[in-house]
Protein backbone atom coordinates (compact mmCIF):
# COMPACT_ATOMS: atom_id res chain seq x y z
CA UNK A 1 0.00 0.00 0.00
CA UNK A 2 1.35 3.58 -0.39
CA UNK A 3 0.25 6.38 0.87
CA UNK A 4 0.30 10.73 -0.20
CA UNK A 5 -0.33 12.74 2.32
CA UNK A 6 -1.43 16.33 1.49
CA UNK A 7 0.69 18.83 3.50
CA UNK A 8 -1.01 21.79 4.73
CA UNK A 9 0.86 24.70 5.51
CA UNK A 10 0.97 28.46 4.58
CA UNK A 11 4.59 28.99 2.81
CA UNK A 12 6.45 28.73 5.69
CA UNK A 13 5.33 26.70 8.74
CA UNK A 14 3.71 22.97 8.48
CA UNK A 15 0.69 23.25 10.47
CA UNK A 16 0.66 20.42 13.24
CA UNK A 17 -2.62 18.96 11.67
CA UNK A 18 -0.75 17.32 9.11
CA UNK A 19 1.10 15.12 11.94
CA UNK A 20 -2.20 13.70 12.82
CA UNK A 21 -3.17 13.37 9.62
CA UNK A 22 -0.41 11.44 9.06
CA UNK A 23 -0.93 9.40 12.08
CA UNK A 24 -3.96 8.14 10.43
CA UNK A 25 -2.33 7.40 7.49
CA UNK A 26 0.21 4.96 9.26
CA UNK A 27 -2.77 3.15 10.73
CA UNK A 28 -3.82 2.28 7.11
CA UNK A 29 -0.40 1.00 6.58
CA UNK A 30 1.77 1.52 3.92
CA UNK A 31 4.41 3.74 2.41
CA UNK A 32 3.57 7.35 3.16
CA UNK A 33 4.93 10.35 1.20
CA UNK A 34 4.38 14.29 1.57
CA UNK A 35 3.27 16.18 -0.66
CA UNK A 36 4.38 20.02 -0.26
CA UNK A 37 2.97 22.31 -2.80
CA UNK A 38 3.10 25.98 -2.65
CA UNK A 39 5.16 28.60 -3.55
CA UNK A 40 8.73 29.43 -1.87
CA UNK A 41 8.10 26.29 0.47
CA UNK A 42 11.53 24.83 1.13
CA UNK A 43 10.99 25.40 4.74
CA UNK A 44 7.59 22.98 4.90
CA UNK A 45 9.41 20.69 3.07
CA UNK A 46 12.41 20.42 5.48
CA UNK A 47 9.46 20.50 8.47
CA UNK A 48 7.70 17.64 6.82
CA UNK A 49 11.08 15.65 5.84
CA UNK A 50 11.29 15.56 9.38
CA UNK A 51 7.73 13.69 10.13
CA UNK A 52 7.89 10.51 11.41
CA UNK A 53 6.59 7.32 9.49
CA UNK A 54 7.77 9.35 6.25
CA UNK A 55 9.76 7.65 3.60
CA UNK A 56 9.60 10.63 0.88
CA UNK A 57 8.52 14.25 0.27
CA UNK A 58 7.48 15.71 -2.94
CA UNK A 59 7.91 19.48 -3.27
CA UNK A 60 5.61 21.00 -5.75
CA UNK A 61 7.17 24.75 -5.48
CA UNK A 62 5.84 26.79 -7.91
CA UNK A 63 3.84 30.55 -8.16
CA UNK A 64 0.73 28.36 -9.59
CA UNK A 65 0.44 26.81 -6.38
CA UNK A 66 1.36 29.87 -4.19
CA UNK A 67 -2.57 30.16 -2.72
CA UNK A 68 -3.17 26.63 -3.25
CA UNK A 69 -6.14 27.13 -5.78
CA UNK A 70 -7.92 24.35 -5.82
CA UNK A 71 -8.38 24.08 -9.41
CA UNK A 72 -4.51 23.71 -9.81
CA UNK A 73 -3.79 21.70 -6.45
CA UNK A 74 -6.57 19.10 -7.89
CA UNK A 75 -4.79 18.79 -11.70
CA UNK A 76 -1.41 18.13 -9.73
CA UNK A 77 -2.74 15.68 -6.80
CA UNK A 78 -4.69 13.81 -9.31
CA UNK A 79 -1.74 13.39 -11.90
CA UNK A 80 0.21 12.17 -8.98
CA UNK A 81 -2.66 10.06 -6.82
CA UNK A 82 -1.64 7.17 -10.42
CA UNK A 83 1.65 6.10 -8.19
CA UNK A 84 -0.73 5.54 -4.91
CA UNK A 85 -3.60 3.47 -3.43
CA UNK A 86 -4.36 6.26 -0.73
CA UNK A 87 -4.69 10.56 -0.72
CA UNK A 88 -5.52 11.53 2.35
CA UNK A 89 -5.32 15.60 3.41
CA UNK A 90 -6.45 16.92 6.65
CA UNK A 91 -10.02 18.10 6.70
CA UNK A 92 -9.38 22.12 6.74
CA UNK A 93 -10.39 24.70 4.40
CA UNK A 94 -7.23 23.82 2.12
CA UNK A 95 -8.46 20.00 2.02
CA UNK A 96 -11.96 20.35 1.84
CA UNK A 97 -11.82 23.00 -0.63
CA UNK A 98 -9.85 20.56 -3.61
CA UNK A 99 -9.73 16.96 -2.48
CA UNK A 100 -13.39 16.33 -4.07
CA UNK A 101 -12.27 17.67 -7.09
CA UNK A 102 -9.46 14.94 -6.92
CA UNK A 103 -11.74 12.09 -5.84
CA UNK A 104 -14.19 12.89 -8.83
CA UNK A 105 -11.27 13.64 -11.75
CA UNK A 106 -10.05 10.02 -10.22
CA UNK A 107 -13.44 8.89 -10.37
CA UNK A 108 -13.83 7.87 -6.50
CA UNK A 109 -16.23 8.61 -3.98
CA UNK A 110 -14.22 10.61 -0.91
CA UNK A 111 -14.60 9.86 2.21
CA UNK A 112 -14.61 12.52 4.45
CA UNK A 113 -13.81 14.01 7.61
CA UNK A 114 -12.93 10.61 9.44
CA UNK A 115 -12.36 9.80 12.78
CA UNK A 116 -11.18 6.81 13.26
CA UNK A 117 -9.40 4.04 11.00
CA UNK A 118 -10.92 0.22 11.44
CA UNK A 119 -9.41 -1.18 8.62
CA UNK A 120 -7.52 -0.42 5.50
CA UNK A 121 -10.89 -0.01 3.50
CA UNK A 122 -13.36 0.79 6.51
CA UNK A 123 -13.86 4.15 8.54
CA UNK A 124 -15.56 6.26 11.17
CA UNK A 125 -16.75 9.52 10.61
CA UNK A 126 -19.02 11.76 12.27
CA UNK A 127 -22.39 12.50 10.84
CA UNK A 128 -25.51 14.79 11.32
CA UNK A 129 -22.85 17.67 12.74
CA UNK A 130 -21.58 14.39 15.19
CA UNK A 131 -24.96 13.62 16.49
CA UNK A 132 -24.51 10.04 14.94
CA UNK A 133 -21.24 8.06 13.92
CA UNK A 134 -21.36 6.12 10.63
CA UNK A 135 -18.61 3.58 9.64
CA UNK A 136 -18.11 3.36 6.43
CA UNK A 137 -16.91 1.10 4.05
CA UNK A 138 -15.38 2.19 0.36
CA UNK A 139 -16.03 0.35 -2.38
CA UNK A 140 -13.01 1.84 -4.20
CA UNK A 141 -9.45 0.29 -5.18
CA UNK A 142 -8.30 3.90 -4.70
CA UNK A 143 -9.50 5.90 -1.79
CA UNK A 144 -9.49 9.41 -1.26
CA UNK A 145 -9.76 10.54 2.12
CA UNK A 146 -10.24 13.68 4.28
CA UNK A 147 -9.11 13.22 8.11
CA UNK A 148 -10.38 15.14 10.90
CA UNK A 149 -7.27 15.74 13.20
CA UNK A 150 -8.96 15.89 16.63
CA UNK A 151 -9.26 11.97 15.90
CA UNK A 152 -5.38 11.19 15.59
CA UNK A 153 -2.44 11.89 18.28
CA UNK A 154 0.14 13.75 16.25
CA UNK A 155 3.46 11.58 15.47
CA UNK A 156 6.97 12.70 16.23
CA UNK A 157 9.17 14.52 13.91
CA UNK A 158 11.91 13.46 14.43
CA UNK A 159 12.42 11.07 11.19
CA UNK A 160 14.23 12.13 8.06
CA UNK A 161 13.04 11.32 4.50
CA UNK A 162 14.19 11.88 0.87
CA UNK A 163 13.10 15.41 -0.83
CA UNK A 164 11.91 15.06 -4.51
CA UNK A 165 11.63 18.42 -6.05
CA UNK A 166 8.85 18.37 -9.13
CA UNK A 167 9.76 20.54 -12.07
CA UNK A 168 6.61 20.75 -14.37
CA UNK A 169 3.38 22.63 -13.23
CA UNK A 170 -0.29 22.39 -13.15
CA UNK A 171 -2.02 25.45 -13.95
CA UNK A 172 -5.74 25.39 -14.76
CA UNK A 173 -6.07 29.13 -15.66
CA UNK A 174 -9.26 29.75 -14.49
CA UNK A 175 -8.97 31.10 -11.70
CA UNK A 176 -6.79 33.68 -9.81
CA UNK A 177 -5.70 34.95 -6.52
CA UNK A 178 -7.35 38.41 -5.35
CA UNK A 179 -6.64 39.19 -1.50
CA UNK A 180 -6.29 37.53 1.58
CA UNK A 181 -7.91 39.08 5.30
CA UNK A 182 -5.94 37.10 7.34
CA UNK A 183 -6.54 37.32 10.88
CA UNK A 184 -3.20 38.38 12.30
CA UNK A 185 -2.43 36.76 16.37
CA UNK A 186 -0.10 35.94 18.40
CA UNK A 187 -1.70 32.97 20.01
CA UNK A 188 -1.47 29.47 19.22
CA UNK A 189 -3.76 28.13 16.17
CA UNK A 190 -7.01 27.43 17.67
CA UNK A 191 -6.61 23.54 15.91
CA UNK A 192 -3.42 23.21 17.57
CA UNK A 193 -3.93 25.11 20.99
CA UNK A 194 -3.85 22.98 23.82
CA UNK A 195 -5.86 24.79 25.54
CA UNK A 196 -8.77 26.72 24.11
CA UNK A 197 -11.17 29.54 26.08
CA UNK A 198 -13.96 30.49 24.43
CA UNK A 199 -16.64 33.25 24.66
CA UNK A 200 -20.48 33.40 23.81
CA UNK A 201 -23.66 34.99 23.57
CA UNK A 202 -22.98 35.80 27.65
CA UNK A 203 -19.60 37.90 26.76
CA UNK A 204 -22.19 41.10 25.49
CA UNK A 205 -20.18 42.56 23.49
CA UNK A 206 -16.58 42.31 21.24
CA UNK A 207 -14.86 44.67 23.94
CA UNK A 208 -15.83 42.01 26.67
CA UNK A 209 -13.48 39.66 25.14
CA UNK A 210 -10.51 41.50 26.07
CA UNK A 211 -11.19 39.39 29.55
CA UNK A 212 -10.34 36.44 28.38
CA UNK A 213 -6.72 37.83 26.88
CA UNK A 214 -5.09 37.90 30.24
CA UNK A 215 -5.88 34.03 30.87
CA UNK A 216 -5.47 32.80 27.43
CA UNK A 217 -1.38 34.46 28.17
CA UNK A 218 -0.97 32.68 31.08
CA UNK A 219 -2.53 29.55 30.00
CA UNK A 220 -0.66 29.61 26.42
CA UNK A 221 -4.72 29.42 25.01
CA UNK A 222 -6.07 30.11 22.06
CA UNK A 223 -9.31 32.24 21.90
CA UNK A 224 -12.76 31.08 20.39
CA UNK A 225 -16.35 31.76 20.18
CA UNK A 226 -19.65 30.47 19.84
CA UNK A 227 -21.61 30.83 16.82
CA UNK A 228 -23.82 33.28 18.54
CA UNK A 229 -20.99 35.51 19.60
CA UNK A 230 -20.05 35.73 15.69
CA UNK A 231 -23.70 36.11 14.37
CA UNK A 232 -23.96 38.56 17.43
CA UNK A 233 -20.97 40.01 15.54
CA UNK A 234 -18.88 40.16 18.51
CA UNK A 235 -15.67 38.85 16.90
CA UNK A 236 -14.96 37.45 13.41
CA UNK A 237 -15.87 33.96 11.99
CA UNK A 238 -12.43 32.47 11.96
CA UNK A 239 -13.01 32.55 16.22
CA UNK A 240 -16.13 30.03 15.53
CA UNK A 241 -16.09 26.43 17.29
CA UNK A 242 -18.96 24.25 16.04
CA UNK A 243 -20.57 22.40 13.55
CA UNK A 244 -20.27 25.47 11.25
CA UNK A 245 -16.99 26.82 12.58
CA UNK A 246 -13.50 24.63 13.72
CA UNK A 247 -13.84 21.57 15.25
CA UNK A 248 -11.16 21.33 18.17
CA UNK A 249 -10.60 18.99 21.10
CA UNK A 250 -7.64 20.51 23.20
CA UNK A 251 -6.30 19.14 26.27
CA UNK A 252 -8.60 21.69 28.00
CA UNK A 253 -11.93 23.88 27.27
CA UNK A 254 -12.80 26.81 28.76
CA UNK A 255 -16.78 27.72 27.92
CA UNK A 256 -17.58 31.37 28.95
CA UNK A 257 -20.92 32.56 28.45
CA UNK A 258 -22.13 29.73 26.26
CA UNK A 259 -25.12 28.43 26.78
CA UNK A 260 -23.79 25.35 25.08
CA UNK A 261 -26.39 24.34 21.43
CA UNK A 262 -25.73 21.50 19.65
CA UNK A 263 -24.02 22.95 16.89
CA UNK A 264 -21.33 24.35 19.46
CA UNK A 265 -21.32 20.91 21.07
CA UNK A 266 -20.12 19.64 17.92
CA UNK A 267 -17.23 21.70 17.71
CA UNK A 268 -15.51 20.86 21.30
CA UNK A 269 -16.84 18.13 23.28
CA UNK A 270 -14.17 15.78 22.24
CA UNK A 271 -12.09 17.76 24.71
CA UNK A 272 -10.10 16.11 27.25
CA UNK A 273 -11.47 18.53 29.60
CA UNK A 274 -14.60 21.19 29.68
CA UNK A 275 -15.15 23.78 31.88
CA UNK A 276 -18.25 26.05 31.99
CA UNK A 277 -18.51 29.05 33.52
CA UNK A 278 -22.36 30.84 33.10
CA UNK A 279 -24.67 32.11 35.38
CA UNK A 280 -27.62 30.02 33.75
CA UNK A 281 -27.40 26.99 36.15
CA UNK A 282 -29.53 25.22 33.90
CA UNK A 283 -27.30 26.06 30.85
CA UNK A 284 -26.81 22.78 28.56
CA UNK A 285 -23.35 23.31 28.51
CA UNK A 286 -23.39 22.16 32.04
CA UNK A 287 -23.73 18.42 31.07
CA UNK A 288 -20.97 18.35 29.01
CA UNK A 289 -18.65 19.93 31.41
CA UNK A 290 -16.00 18.52 33.92
CA UNK A 291 -16.29 21.21 35.74
CA UNK A 292 -19.16 23.74 36.22
CA UNK A 293 -18.90 27.24 37.87
CA UNK A 294 -22.33 29.19 38.11
CA UNK A 295 -21.29 32.72 38.30
CA UNK A 296 -21.44 35.95 36.78
CA UNK A 297 -18.46 35.73 34.25
CA UNK A 298 -17.91 39.41 34.94
CA UNK A 299 -16.34 38.43 38.28
CA UNK A 300 -15.42 35.03 37.87
CA UNK A 301 -13.31 35.87 34.99
CA UNK A 302 -10.64 38.31 36.73
CA UNK A 303 -10.88 36.04 39.49
CA UNK A 304 -9.52 33.48 37.20
CA UNK A 305 -6.93 35.59 35.48
CA UNK A 306 -5.39 36.28 39.16
CA UNK A 307 -5.66 32.73 40.74
CA UNK A 308 -3.30 31.47 37.74
CA UNK B 1 -27.41 34.89 -16.38
CA UNK B 2 -29.01 32.00 -15.80
CA UNK B 3 -27.99 30.42 -12.20
CA UNK B 4 -28.71 27.08 -11.57
CA UNK B 5 -29.53 26.31 -7.67
CA UNK B 6 -29.11 22.43 -6.49
CA UNK B 7 -30.99 21.97 -3.02
CA UNK B 8 -31.18 18.73 -1.16
CA UNK B 9 -33.61 17.74 1.11
CA UNK B 10 -32.54 16.98 4.74
CA UNK B 11 -34.01 16.67 8.16
CA UNK B 12 -34.93 19.55 9.63
CA UNK B 13 -31.96 21.52 11.66
CA UNK B 14 -34.13 21.35 14.48
CA UNK B 15 -35.03 17.98 15.13
CA UNK B 16 -32.88 16.26 17.58
CA UNK B 17 -31.08 12.66 15.34
CA UNK B 18 -31.93 9.73 16.72
CA UNK B 19 -30.62 6.39 15.68
CA UNK B 20 -32.14 3.23 14.73
CA UNK B 21 -32.16 1.05 17.56
CA UNK B 22 -30.73 -2.08 14.95
CA UNK B 23 -27.69 0.82 14.00
CA UNK B 24 -28.76 0.45 10.25
CA UNK B 25 -29.15 4.51 10.20
CA UNK B 26 -30.93 7.74 11.65
CA UNK B 27 -34.73 7.17 12.40
CA UNK B 28 -35.95 9.42 9.84
CA UNK B 29 -39.58 8.22 10.01
CA UNK B 30 -42.30 11.02 11.08
CA UNK B 31 -39.52 13.25 10.93
CA UNK B 32 -40.24 17.28 10.03
CA UNK B 33 -38.06 17.53 6.86
CA UNK B 34 -36.73 20.92 5.06
CA UNK B 35 -34.69 22.45 2.89
CA UNK B 36 -31.22 22.29 3.87
CA UNK B 37 -30.24 25.55 5.16
CA UNK B 38 -26.93 25.72 2.84
CA UNK B 39 -29.13 24.93 -0.11
CA UNK B 40 -31.46 28.26 1.24
CA UNK B 41 -28.92 30.37 1.64
CA UNK B 42 -27.49 29.70 -2.11
CA UNK B 43 -31.93 30.04 -3.16
CA UNK B 44 -31.34 33.60 -1.49
CA UNK B 45 -28.58 34.45 -3.34
CA UNK B 46 -29.12 32.95 -6.61
CA UNK B 47 -32.91 35.08 -5.94
CA UNK B 48 -31.37 38.32 -4.81
CA UNK B 49 -28.74 38.36 -8.24
CA UNK B 50 -31.95 38.19 -10.20
CA UNK B 51 -33.50 41.21 -7.90
CA UNK B 52 -30.01 42.91 -8.86
CA UNK B 53 -30.48 42.82 -12.55
CA UNK B 54 -27.40 40.54 -12.47
CA UNK B 55 -29.51 36.65 -13.24
CA UNK B 56 -32.08 36.41 -15.31
CA UNK B 57 -33.35 32.86 -14.53
CA UNK B 58 -33.38 31.22 -11.14
CA UNK B 59 -33.61 27.06 -11.73
CA UNK B 60 -33.54 25.23 -8.65
CA UNK B 61 -32.69 21.29 -8.93
CA UNK B 62 -33.02 18.12 -6.74
CA UNK B 63 -32.47 15.03 -6.82
CA UNK B 64 -34.32 12.29 -4.51
CA UNK B 65 -38.13 10.21 -4.36
CA UNK B 66 -41.16 12.31 -5.06
CA UNK B 67 -41.07 13.94 -1.47
CA UNK B 68 -38.38 16.30 -2.26
CA UNK B 69 -40.98 18.60 -4.99
CA UNK B 70 -41.66 20.17 -1.46
CA UNK B 71 -38.69 21.80 -1.01
CA UNK B 72 -38.44 22.92 -4.47
CA UNK B 73 -41.79 24.35 -4.20
CA UNK B 74 -40.09 26.06 -1.22
CA UNK B 75 -37.36 27.39 -4.06
CA UNK B 76 -40.16 28.08 -5.76
CA UNK B 77 -41.83 30.22 -3.02
CA UNK B 78 -38.26 31.87 -2.06
CA UNK B 79 -38.07 32.96 -6.01
CA UNK B 80 -36.83 30.92 -7.94
CA UNK B 81 -38.68 30.44 -11.85
CA UNK B 82 -38.87 26.69 -12.21
CA UNK B 83 -37.92 23.42 -11.03
CA UNK B 84 -36.54 20.04 -12.09
CA UNK B 85 -36.92 16.77 -9.89
CA UNK B 86 -35.01 13.72 -10.65
CA UNK B 87 -36.55 10.81 -9.32
CA UNK B 88 -34.90 8.22 -7.75
CA UNK B 89 -35.48 6.24 -5.20
CA UNK B 90 -31.52 5.64 -4.52
CA UNK B 91 -29.13 6.80 -1.67
CA UNK B 92 -26.38 8.36 -3.66
CA UNK B 93 -23.25 9.18 -3.06
CA UNK B 94 -21.92 13.07 -3.79
CA UNK B 95 -19.93 11.65 -6.94
CA UNK B 96 -23.13 10.34 -8.72
CA UNK B 97 -24.86 13.18 -7.68
CA UNK B 98 -22.42 15.69 -9.43
CA UNK B 99 -23.05 13.30 -12.08
CA UNK B 100 -26.64 13.95 -12.53
CA UNK B 101 -25.71 17.39 -12.12
CA UNK B 102 -23.32 17.48 -15.00
CA UNK B 103 -25.41 16.62 -17.15
CA UNK B 104 -28.11 19.69 -16.41
CA UNK B 105 -25.14 22.13 -16.18
CA UNK B 106 -24.58 20.98 -19.67
CA UNK B 107 -27.72 21.19 -20.64
CA UNK B 108 -28.73 24.02 -18.98
CA UNK B 109 -25.37 25.97 -19.54
CA UNK B 110 -25.73 28.12 -16.68
CA UNK B 111 -23.14 30.83 -15.88
CA UNK B 112 -23.59 30.05 -12.07
CA UNK B 113 -24.13 27.41 -9.88
CA UNK B 114 -24.45 27.78 -6.40
CA UNK B 115 -24.99 25.10 -3.88
CA UNK B 116 -24.38 24.17 -0.50
CA UNK B 117 -21.29 23.95 0.89
CA UNK B 118 -22.48 21.27 2.34
CA UNK B 119 -25.88 19.06 4.00
CA UNK B 120 -26.44 18.64 7.65
CA UNK B 121 -27.23 15.06 7.40
CA UNK B 122 -24.31 13.68 5.44
CA UNK B 123 -22.02 16.53 6.27
CA UNK B 124 -19.83 15.74 3.04
CA UNK B 125 -18.75 18.60 1.58
CA UNK B 126 -18.28 17.44 -1.46
CA UNK B 127 -21.17 17.93 -4.33
CA UNK B 128 -19.80 21.67 -5.50
CA UNK B 129 -16.32 20.92 -5.39
CA UNK B 130 -16.93 17.30 -7.86
CA UNK B 131 -19.54 19.67 -10.03
CA UNK B 132 -16.80 22.14 -10.81
CA UNK B 133 -14.24 18.50 -11.44
CA UNK B 134 -16.62 17.08 -13.76
CA UNK B 135 -17.48 19.86 -15.70
CA UNK B 136 -14.00 21.69 -15.36
CA UNK B 137 -15.32 24.81 -13.95
CA UNK B 138 -13.58 27.52 -11.10
CA UNK B 139 -14.94 26.98 -7.92
CA UNK B 140 -15.36 29.60 -4.81
CA UNK B 141 -16.22 26.85 -1.97
CA UNK B 142 -17.24 28.86 1.48
CA UNK B 143 -18.66 31.75 -0.13
CA UNK B 144 -19.48 34.83 2.55
CA UNK B 145 -19.78 36.81 -0.83
CA UNK B 146 -19.79 37.52 -4.41
CA UNK B 147 -19.63 39.58 -6.50
CA UNK B 148 -20.14 39.08 -10.85
CA UNK B 149 -17.96 41.97 -12.91
CA UNK B 150 -18.34 40.94 -16.33
CA UNK B 151 -16.93 37.68 -17.19
CA UNK B 152 -15.26 37.27 -14.14
CA UNK B 153 -16.72 36.58 -10.39
CA UNK B 154 -15.60 37.62 -7.39
CA UNK B 155 -15.90 35.24 -4.43
CA UNK B 156 -14.80 35.95 -0.72
CA UNK B 157 -14.32 32.74 0.96
CA UNK B 158 -14.33 31.72 4.72
CA UNK B 159 -11.30 29.98 5.24
CA UNK B 160 -9.58 28.98 8.41
CA UNK B 161 -7.66 31.92 8.71
CA UNK B 162 -9.46 34.36 7.99
CA UNK B 163 -11.38 35.53 4.43
CA UNK B 164 -9.59 34.95 1.20
CA UNK B 165 -11.02 36.80 -2.37
CA UNK B 166 -10.52 34.64 -5.40
CA UNK B 167 -11.33 35.91 -9.40
CA UNK B 168 -13.07 32.59 -10.85
CA UNK B 169 -13.65 32.94 -14.48
CA UNK B 170 -17.75 32.55 -15.97
CA UNK B 171 -19.53 30.09 -15.58
CA UNK B 172 -18.59 28.78 -12.28
CA UNK B 173 -19.31 27.12 -9.36
CA UNK B 174 -20.17 28.64 -5.94
CA UNK B 175 -20.73 26.91 -2.58
CA UNK B 176 -22.54 28.65 0.27
CA UNK B 177 -21.00 29.56 3.76
CA UNK B 178 -23.58 30.57 6.71
CA UNK B 179 -22.67 34.17 6.32
CA UNK B 180 -23.36 34.99 2.98
CA UNK B 181 -26.52 36.18 3.36
CA UNK B 182 -29.68 35.84 5.61
CA UNK B 183 -32.98 34.27 3.64
CA UNK B 184 -36.03 35.44 3.72
CA UNK B 185 -39.12 34.28 4.61
CA UNK B 186 -41.60 32.84 1.96
CA UNK B 187 -44.51 35.11 2.16
CA UNK B 188 -48.21 33.38 2.14
CA UNK B 189 -49.15 35.27 -1.58
CA UNK B 190 -45.74 33.51 -3.01
CA UNK B 191 -46.38 30.18 -1.59
CA UNK B 192 -50.04 30.25 -3.21
CA UNK B 193 -47.96 31.25 -6.81
CA UNK B 194 -45.16 28.89 -6.46
CA UNK B 195 -47.68 26.20 -6.85
CA UNK B 196 -48.63 27.72 -10.47
CA UNK B 197 -44.54 27.95 -11.64
CA UNK B 198 -42.86 24.98 -13.84
CA UNK B 199 -41.61 21.63 -11.84
CA UNK B 200 -40.35 19.36 -14.62
CA UNK B 201 -39.61 15.35 -12.97
CA UNK B 202 -36.89 13.16 -15.30
CA UNK B 203 -36.12 9.78 -14.02
CA UNK B 204 -32.48 9.40 -12.51
CA UNK B 205 -31.85 6.27 -14.53
CA UNK B 206 -32.81 8.00 -17.73
CA UNK B 207 -29.64 9.46 -17.57
CA UNK B 208 -27.24 6.78 -18.78
CA UNK B 209 -25.13 6.95 -15.44
CA UNK B 210 -23.84 4.14 -13.83
CA UNK B 211 -25.56 4.96 -10.23
CA UNK B 212 -24.00 1.53 -8.10
CA UNK B 213 -22.96 3.12 -5.08
CA UNK B 214 -19.15 3.68 -3.94
CA UNK B 215 -19.48 3.24 -0.49
CA UNK B 216 -21.67 0.98 2.14
CA UNK B 217 -22.23 1.94 5.25
CA UNK B 218 -21.73 -0.46 8.29
CA UNK B 219 -23.50 1.37 11.01
CA UNK B 220 -24.61 4.33 12.82
CA UNK B 221 -24.46 4.87 16.30
CA UNK B 222 -25.12 7.17 18.60
CA UNK B 223 -22.05 9.12 19.88
CA UNK B 224 -19.89 8.60 23.02
CA UNK B 225 -22.36 10.80 25.47
CA UNK B 226 -20.10 12.56 27.75
CA UNK B 227 -20.92 12.58 31.59
CA UNK B 228 -22.01 15.89 33.47
CA UNK B 229 -18.85 16.39 36.26
CA UNK B 230 -19.42 18.43 39.19
CA UNK B 231 -20.05 22.02 40.16
CA UNK B 232 -17.27 24.01 41.73
CA UNK B 233 -18.03 27.15 44.04
CA UNK B 234 -15.58 29.21 43.71
CA UNK B 235 -12.80 29.79 41.28
CA UNK B 236 -10.19 29.01 43.73
CA UNK B 237 -11.75 25.39 43.90
CA UNK B 238 -12.07 25.21 40.18
CA UNK B 239 -8.39 25.84 39.40
CA UNK B 240 -6.97 23.53 42.62
CA UNK B 241 -9.29 20.96 40.68
CA UNK B 242 -7.60 21.98 37.29
CA UNK B 243 -4.42 21.70 38.42
CA UNK B 244 -5.08 18.53 41.23
CA UNK B 245 -7.52 16.40 39.83
CA UNK B 246 -7.62 17.05 36.33
CA UNK B 247 -3.76 18.34 35.95
CA UNK B 248 -4.06 19.78 33.01
CA UNK B 249 -2.65 23.27 33.84
CA UNK B 250 0.27 24.04 35.73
Amino acid sequence: MSILVYAEHDNSALKADTLKTVAAAQQIGGDITILVAGYNCQSVAEKAAKVNGVTKVIVADNLAYEHQLAENISLLVTELAADYHVVMATALTTGKNFMPRVAALLDVAQISDITAVVSADTFVRPIYAGNAIATVESLDTKKVITVRSTGFDAVATDGSAEITMLEHVKDAGISSHVSDELTVSKRPDLGAASVVISGGRGMQNGDNFKLLDGIADKLGAAIGASRAAVDAGFVPNDMQVGQTGKIVAPDLYIAVGISGAIQHLAGMKDSKVIVAINKDPEAPIFQVADYGLVADLFEALPELENAL
Amino acid sequence: MKVLVPIKRVIDYNVKVRVKPDNSNVDLANVKMAINPFCEIAVEEAVRLKEAGTATEVIAISIGNKSCQEQLRTALALGADRAIHIDTELTLDALNIAKLLQKFVEEEQPQLVILGKQSIDSDNNQTGQMLAALTGLSQGTFASEVKVAGDKINVTREVDAGLQTVALNLPAIVTTDLRLNEPRYASLPNIMKAKRKPLVVKLAADFGIDLTPRTNLLKVTPPKERQAGIIVESIDELVEKLRNEAKVIS
